[in-house]
């Protein structure tokens, strides 16, 4: 599974929802699908933009939102290659059940206080409850004990809200490449820390970046809350799943 | 034979409270109580969130008047970044608070006049409860209740304008704000939301005025009941701009005593401990506070419009203050202590609310783009206003990390807590003294004593004047003698 894509130039038909189209080798079905204009959810995977500062695709497969059926089995849309003649199903009402209920999964695991979170409005995963039209979640919360991270003079780092998804440990680094976050342990003492030292060094660009990078409210720079108004937020005007192609680059990066 | 009476819940006030009055085996009033039931504990919650997160939310404390605790807050966390206390933000950031402070007071007091307190003063206190809410308001009387929703929208626009949202919104950022007005939203709040000119500041002014009108005629026919009605000597607090004038948003704090000598001479708000304290009773979840110098037995006050009007020398725009000044001659210039004149003093600010919207919309500082300042930061932020029903204080401490570590609101119905009390026995001893049976007008005249305060008592937003009604009449040894239900 690649965290990163190389992709090719040798041209790759395949099908998406009884659509025919084309892909180049090596590009993911994520990839094939977003050039398409086809929407599939993600969370941890994250096209490269200008925005966000990234040199190519990441697509660290930790989430499974994008989990779609490539010939009657289901894999990660994000992390598996396209390839010749692959049928594959995307928008139907068992997979975006399957999606919401990582979502509901996710709410009840993490402690989320969306009304006073300074992502909401621009959090993938609350633009996702609301596209999957998540009421309550069926399953229990957990109200797990999680930490706040307050050390760093510029980023706060709230746990409650990580989902884990491992967008900052590939995204973020140093230009000489250390990453500045990691995981440590497994299952579900899993969890992400950070290079104190680097971190506390981080300029208030690449804290802006991390913020935007991290897809909630688990990164959130210090200080300067709550600035972008509403109205200005990035989901108050279209729904999450309306900006299929990259606004930056069109679909022609690849 | 002794009983108790239980009124719970206490209709058309914001949230649930429940009222006890005890009477003696010869149907005497011994002892009356309002306990309030309800226990929201954002004081601790707060604690270990950063501090700017704390204005959007500890405003969740209240659907009524978010904006006031909003508010309070940012001029708390403003303190924490060096942005002054209350005097240090750009002009821009200081109006556009301003602004969304007379909105919210504005929409506020209109809400508990039209909404909650109008049927009362429509129909009588006797009247048929069927037809005694704001339901019977529509029916009977079609045009005051078109302009009490028209007057309401125009604030609560004011505040979505603001605070980017009606309710719940986040404007007011730590050392100021996150946006200007809009050309657009001035001229439409100037000359008429969406072209309708029945939305326009004159109108909102307009309309303010014949309120006022409409109460002051009901008090010449009705003097003896306004007058007297949980009539009793009190304090009354409030903060003051400087030279004495209403300031709702910044102040010094002063309180005057029954007739009139200061007790507290403009303290600077961040000396706030130095003049109040609380007391904690056991049966009630809201703390009772009074003047420190004073103590408890001596040092209770009221809060709110009356308060306000009795303690500031002037209020500054024309028509608020001419209609201030009938109000201080009608005491001769002591402090009023008549519990239903706050819904005249109440209407007063109303009035100045629609004045000072007006006077800011043509300022054209609101469309400046020098929103936030920054100065030293410290480990402590202290923000007071005035909430529409009265006096609101934050306290918040920080660590070096910017977590909150302590927390403390004294909210504008706890500062009413004692006066409550005593206004639910005054009507108590007036209405049912000697009385062996306790009717549905009884009860009410209790109700209407508390709801001249606009409590918010568990900061909720559920009124709608068909709230269940339960009274239940005990015999000395606890049993049951009786119960009475409505609207359940
Ligand atoms: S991270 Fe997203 S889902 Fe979680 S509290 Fe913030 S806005 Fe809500
Ligand atoms: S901090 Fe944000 S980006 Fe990093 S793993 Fe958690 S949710 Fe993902
Ligand atoms: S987006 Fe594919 S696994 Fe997360």
């Amino acid at each position: 599974m690649s965290e990163t894509i190389e992709t090719s130039s040798e041209t790759i038909t395949l099908t998406i929802d009884g659509q025919e189209i084309q892909a180049k080798a090596g590009q993911t079905i994520l990839q094939a699908a977003q050039k398409n204009g086809i929407y599939i959810p993600t969370l941890c995977a994250l096209h490269a933009s200008k925005e966000n500062g990234l040199k190519s695709d990441i697509a660290p497969g930790t989430c499974r939102i994008c989990t779609v059926r490539v010939n009657g089995r289901t894999m990660a849309a994000c992390t598996t290659p396209v390839a010749q003649d692959y049928i594959v199903e995307n928008d139907t009402e068992e997979l975006n059940d399957l999606r919401k209920t990582i979502v509901e999964l996710l709410f009840v695991e993490g402690n989320h206080f969306c009304p006073s979170c300074e992502k909401s409005g621009s959090c993938d995963l609350q633009a996702l409850a609301y596209r999957y039209q998540m009421l309550s979640p069926r399953f229990h919360y957990a109200f797990s004990s999680r930490e706040v991270n307050a050390e760093s003079p510029k980023l706060l780092f709230d746990r409650n809200r990580c989902i884990l998804c491992r967008r900052c440990v590939l995204a973020i680094t140093t230009e000489d490449g250390k990453q500045l976050f990691g995981f440590t342990k497994r299952g579900d003492k899993s969890g992400i820390i950070m290079d104190e030292e680097l971190v506390k060094n981080i300029s208030e660009e690449q804290a802006q970046q991390a913020m935007h990078i991290c897809p909630v409210g688990a990164i959130i720079r210090k200080e300067k809350g709550f600035d972008t108004p509403f109205g200005q937020r990035k989901y108050d005007h279209n729904p999450i799943g309306s900006e299929t192609v990259c606004t930056t680059c069109n679909g022609e990066k690849s | 034979m002794a009983q108790k009476i239980t009124i719970e819940p206490v209709t058309r006030v914001e949230g649930h409270g429940k009222v006890t009055i005890h009477l003696d085996d010869n149907h005497q009033v011994t002892e009356s109580r309002l306990h309030i039931v309800e226990f929201r504990g954002f004081e601790r919650f707060v604690c270990g969130r950063p501090f700017w997160e704390a204005p959007v939310l500890v405003q969740r404390l209240c659907g009524i008047c978010p904006v006031s605790h909003h508010l309070a807050a940012a001029k708390a966390m403003d303190m924490l970044v060096g942005a002054g206390d209350g005097n240090g933000l750009t002009p821009v950031a200081e109006k556009m608070r301003r602004l969304m402070h007379y909105g919210q007071i504005f929409q506020s007091h209109v809400l508990h006049f039209f909404h909650l307190a109008s049927p009362d003063l429509l129909f009588g206190m006797d009247a048929d409860p069927e037809r005694r809410n704001v339901i019977g308001v529509i029916l009977e009387h079609p045009e005051l209740a078109k302009q009490a929703v028209l007057m309401r929208k125009y604030g609560q626009e004011i505040i979505a304008a603001t605070a980017g949202k009606k309710i719940h919104g986040t404007g007011a950022v730590p050392g100021g704000i996150n946006k200007n007005l809009s050309l657009e939203d001035r001229d439409a709040f100037l000359n008429g939301i969406n072209g309708n000119p029945d939305l326009s500041a004159d109108k909102m002014i307009e309309w303010s005025e014949a309120a006022l009108a409409l109460l002051l005629d009901y008090h010449s026919s009705h003097t003896d009941f306004l007058d007297g009605f949980a009539t009793f000597p009190s304090n009354h607090l409030s903060l003051v701009r400087p030279d004495g004038a209403l300031d709702l948003y910044h102040g010094v704090i002063r309180a005057v005593d029954p007739e009139g000598k200061r007790i507290v001479n403009d303290v600077d708000s961040r000396d706030y401990l130095d003049v109040v304290e609380e007391e904690v009773r056991s049966w009630s979840y809201m703390k009772f506070p009074y003047i420190k110098e004073l103590g408890p037995k001596e040092g209770w006050y009221r809060v709110g419009p009356l308060a306000r009007l009795n303690v500031c020398d002037f209020i500054p725009s024309p028509k608020a203050q001419a209609a201030f000044e009938q109000f201080r001659a009608y005491t001769k210039g002591k402090p009023n202590h008549m519990s239903m004149h706050y819904h005249w003093a109440r209407l007063i600010e109303t009035l100045h609310a629609a004045e000072m919207m007006k006077e800011l919309l043509l300022d054209p500082d609101l469309q400046g783009t020098d929103l936030v300042t920054k100065g030293e930061r410290c480990g402590e932020g202290i923000g007071l206003l005035e909430a529409p029903r009265g006096t609101l204080f934050h306290h918040y401490r920080v660590n070096e990390q910017d977590l909150i570590t302590m927390c403390n609101l004294i909210v504008s119905t706890t500062n009413n807590n004692e006066p409550m009390n005593r206004a639910v026995n005054a009507a108590a001893v007036a209405q049912m003294t000697g009385k062996a049976e306790i009717t549905e007008p009884m009860m009410n005249a209790v109700e209407v004593a508390i709801r001249a305060y606009d409590p918010c008592l568990s900061c909720a937003t559920h009124a709608m004047g068909q709230m269940p009604l339960e009274v239940t009449l005990y015999d000395a040894a606890g049993a049951v003698l009786d119960q009475q239900r409505k609207g359940m």
